[in-house]
């Protein structure tokens, strides 16, 4: 085949457009906008809501945007982790970093399960079985009143200090607080896009795009989505844990369907499938959510309305709809 | 080669049948396929001729029976594995990754039988991967389309780069349902050139229901009627047979 070669030279020895350099650089891209982010916010506390729940859409957009299923459930996976690295915490008075290792383990154990039952089937059906157990899980940590504190949540996570290698942070300070939030966001931007660029991550966007194509490729359709569901769970956990830090109280809430469907809205707001989307769309909602309601007490009715105004007009959603616009 | 491998017969199916409920799409089907050549299978539509297609390449399980490949039984193998035995097939509809990258289409098909779980190194890094697709995608004819989204190709363009995924098994058999349905005069003339080509270094089994088409390159045919197997042998001894002639050739010819 000495005729292809001049095809591997040219596409080896292509010089990359700033769009290309950018879509490579984009975890480094993603890190300095979380560092500048805090000073263009209007009070950090919001900051810091929205590099969790961004942290959690991201890890519900692998699931949803690059391998196209649609769980109604990922509630679960965010409180399981929070609930988790909150009882580490108050019932086991294990220090932050371990009670973090724990909020993640957990909410990967939750995704096998819920993911083992619930991956077999699809569209519809798999988003009303995900909700399904997703309330399964919300009445569990509803009834174990001893550990999670029930409807009245889990409280007296007090973290004050976070101590690293002879470093001393004072967690209590807004700022050092957002600065140790961003670190483990930035963390999750690099493995998440170390997962996109892996064989596996090739893997998950051909079942997306064609389940009988790659199962007759020779791929494990059940297995690839099992594993991607529980990727994503590790995200959703990771944001858990973080929430569960930063408002050193669990409410039962966190598991109630609406954080399900929260990230939906975020994730389809922001642009599902893209890398920055679904950051992006946490960032709006919650912008939304406390601007709004500064002028009205209805500011679901406005988040609401721009979100159908979303759907309606631009399906790519805000980020994917700025892409394809600069994109040379 | 082990001694399997060098066996004439590289499939073979013993009674297989498959119901739909109570309707009998395929009865009791016994037939071996040779190893090297091109064996098409053809009948009048509904004959069974897509089932038959299905249960071969392990989409469908028989109800009874048995299929058999280089002497192994893989009648209940979930299908895919089967890629990995060396079992590729295409299919009737085309079925590719929409919205990938012509290159990419056939570079996942490659990549099934190096890495599916690895989710740390960049793709990027497996070696000769990206160069093997381009190989191949010159062998379809598709060279100049590597950077297409594979949507946007033609109808004829993208069976090609169904075969041309088909192949990155790397396949001792091929299976290929209705190659050129929907195709142009001119496009089937060019993927009959192409399956000729590709049957020289492996066994293809055509599913096609233009007859005309198959008779000129097939070494063995087999005829499906109403489920049965109702005659096989070399397109000769098939144009020949009298039952054939009658439900097939005598109606309608195509």
């Amino acid at each position: 085949m000495i005729d292809i070669a001049p095809t591997i030279a040219a596409s080896s020895s292509r010089s990359y457009n700033w769009f290309d350099l950018a879509k490579r650089h984009r975890v480094l891209l993603a890190s300095i906008f979380v560092l500048i982010f805090p000073f263009v916010m209007p009070f950090t506390a919001l900051a810091v809501n929205i590099l969790i729940y961004g942290l959690y859409a991201l890890g519900f957009n692998l699931l949803f945007g690059y391998l196209g299923l649609l769980s109604f459930g990922h509630a679960a996976l965010f409180g399981t982790g929070a609930y988790l690295c909150g009882i580490a915490i108050v019932h086991f008075g294990l220090p932050w970093y371990a009670a973090i290792a724990i909020g993640v383990l957990s909410a990967l154990v939750m995704a096998t399960l819920i993911g083992s039952l619930a991956i077999r089937t699809r569209g519809i059906y798999f988003a009303m079985v995900t909700m399904a157990l997703a309330q399964c899980v919300y009445y569990i940590f509803y009834q174990a009143v001893d550990w999670t504190g029930g409807e009245n949540g889990l409280r007296g996570i007090n973290v004050r200090a976070i101590n690293l290698f002879g470093l001393h942070f004072d967690f209590i300070n807004p700022l050092v607080r957002y600065y140790v939030v961003a670190s483990f966001v930035i963390l999750a931007f690099f493995v998440l896009s170390r997962i996109l660029a892996s064989p596996f991550g090739a893997v998950i966007e051909a079942v997306r795009e064609n389940e009988a194509r790659a199962r007759a490729s020779g791929y494990n359709v059940v297995a690839t989505r099992l594993m991607t569901f529980i990727l994503s769970g590790g995200f959703c956990g990771l944001a858990g844990s973080l929430a569960a830090l930063h408002l050193s109280i669990v409410p039962i809430e966190i598991l109630h369907y609406e954080t399900s469907g929260m990230v939906v809205m975020m994730a389809l707001l922001g642009g599902m499938g893209t890398f920055f989307g679904p950051f992006v769309g946490a960032a709006v909602f919650l912008l939304l959510e406390n601007l709004v309601s500064l002028w009205t007490v209805h500011w679901q009715l406005v988040v609401g309305g721009v979100f159908v105004v979303c759907v309606l007009f631009f399906p790519e959603g805000i980020w994917g709809t700025i892409l394809k616009r600069i994109k040379p | 080669m082990t001694a399997t491998a060098a066996s004439p017969i590289i499939l073979r199916t013993t009674g297989v049948s498959k119901m739909f409920g109570k309707f009998v799409a395929l009865n009791n089907i016994s037939a071996e396929f040779e190893r090297g050549v091109i064996t098409s299978i053809i009948g009048p539509n509904g004959a069974g001729k897509s089932t038959y297609f299905n249960l071969l390449s392990g989409a469908f399980r028989p109800t009874t029976g048995k299929v058999e490949f280089e002497g192994s039984d893989v009648t209940n193998l979930p299908q895919h594995r089967f890629a990995h035995l060396g079992i590729a097939k295409s299919f009737q509809i085309t079925n590719i990754f929409p919205h990938l990258s012509v290159h990419e289409n056939v570079r996942v098909g490659l990549q099934a039988f190096v890495s599916r779980y690895d989710i740390w190194r960049p793709r990027s890094m497996l070696p000769g991967l990206a160069e093997r697709a381009d190989e191949l995608l010159a062998l379809v004819g598709l060279k100049d389309r590597r950077a297409r989204r594979a949507r946007d190709l033609a109808h004829g363009e993208q069976r090609a780069l169904e075969i041309g995924m088909a192949l990155a098994a790397n396949p001792r058999l091929l299976l290929l349902d209705e190659p050129t349905a929907g195709m142009s005069p001119e496009e089937t003339r060019v993927m009959m050139d192409l399956i000729v080509r590709l049957a020289g270094e492996r066994t293809v089994i055509l599913v096609e229901h233009k007859m005309k088409l198959v008779m000129g390159i097939s070494h063995r045919v087999l005829v499906l009627h109403h489920g049965e197997l109702l005659a096989q042998g070399t397109p000769a001894e098939v144009r020949q047979n009298e039952q054939v002639k009658r439900v097939y050739l005598g109606q309608r010819e195509h």
